[in-house]
């Protein structure tokens, strides 16, 4: 597979650069959400999920 | 187009999670539960009495057992989404990836997610020794990054120093070394915590793979409406 440089539309960024960004930008929210915060009621509620997919909980 | 990729990975990681939490429920849940008994002392481990090896069933606790099941869902999600950026990056603009390339996909992202941080910080069980969670954290997050980027170099890099920087990526986590207690001191059996570990790798293993072959499956709309 080759690596490809993006189209870039007339409007400047291409669609997919948002794409990607959106992706990158919500998943990591969400995995910060749901496997690191420490507060307690966050911490509870994911217990068992952060211990059975490898994420330090305590 | 940007609306039907994002939609596209959100919905392949929450089924994908659902698979993982169901999977969880059945083959890790029972094992984190057995050894709870022993970090409560409910259980001891060389006391004077000597427990059964074999837990019962413990049952379901539906209050604890669906949050479990929403947070897997959230969690995948947030792996199906990132997996989705990274193969958009990887394709020219209007391709898509078969089932099949969605398959290794998903291998790859179990390897850096998964078992590359397991490879010094296994999967813990409730009850073990460990120390403060801010440094563990930053080391399991490095490893990931560290080891996404090795994978990432060996199947598109084109240079002839990719593989070694590769290989240096993949090693550098565990030649540095991970957060390590001074003693260990946890109740639990070590048989409990070995198959507490090798159980988590395995379901995270079956998930990543399905979660993989959904996003393969579900992101293809995007490939021919994105002008």
């Amino acid at each position: 597979m080759i690596v490809s440089r993006q189209t870039i539309l007339a409007g400047g960024i291409s669609s997919r650069s948002v794409a990607v960004f959106l992706c990158g930008v919500l998943g990591l929210g969400i995995l910060t959400l749901a496997g690191n915060v420490q507060a307690a009621s966050l911490h509870n509620a994911a217990h068992d999920v952060r211990h059975a997919n490898g994420f330090a909980c305590h | 187009m940007i609306l039907k990729t994002v939609t596209g990975g959100i919905v392949a990681g929450a089924a994908a999670g659902l698979f993982a939490g169901l999977l969880q429920l059945a083959f890790v849940q029972p094992v984190l539960l057995h050894a709870e008994l022993y970090e409560s002392g409910q259980l001891v481990h060389f006391g004077a009495e000597t427990p059964a090896a074999l837990a019962t069933w413990p049952g379901i606790d539906p209050a604890r057992d669906g949050l479990s099941l929403l947070f897997s869902m959230l969690v995948y999600t947030g792996y199906g989404l990132l997996l989705t950026a990274a193969i958009m990056l990887s394709r020219d603009e209007g391709s898509w990836i078969s089932w099949r390339e969605g398959l290794v996909w998903g291998v790859c992202g179990f390897i850096a997610a998964h078992l590359a941080p397991a490879y010094s910080l296994p999967p813990e069980v409730p009850g073990v020794a460990y120390v403060d969670v801010g440094p563990r954290q930053a080391w399991w997050a490095a490893t990931i990054a560290a080891t996404a980027a090795a994978l990432w170099l060996l199947a598109f890099a084109r240079r002839p120093w990719a593989p070694l920087l590769a290989v240096a990526l993949l090693a550098a986590p565990h030649v540095i070394g991970a957060p390590q207690p001074d003693s260990f001191e946890g109740p639990v059996p070590p048989e409990l915590a070995a198959l507490f570990a090798a159980r988590a790798l395995g379901t995270g293993l079956a998930a990543w793979a399905a979660l993989g072959v959904a996003v393969a499956l579900l992101g293809r709309g995007q490939s021919t409406d994105n002008r």
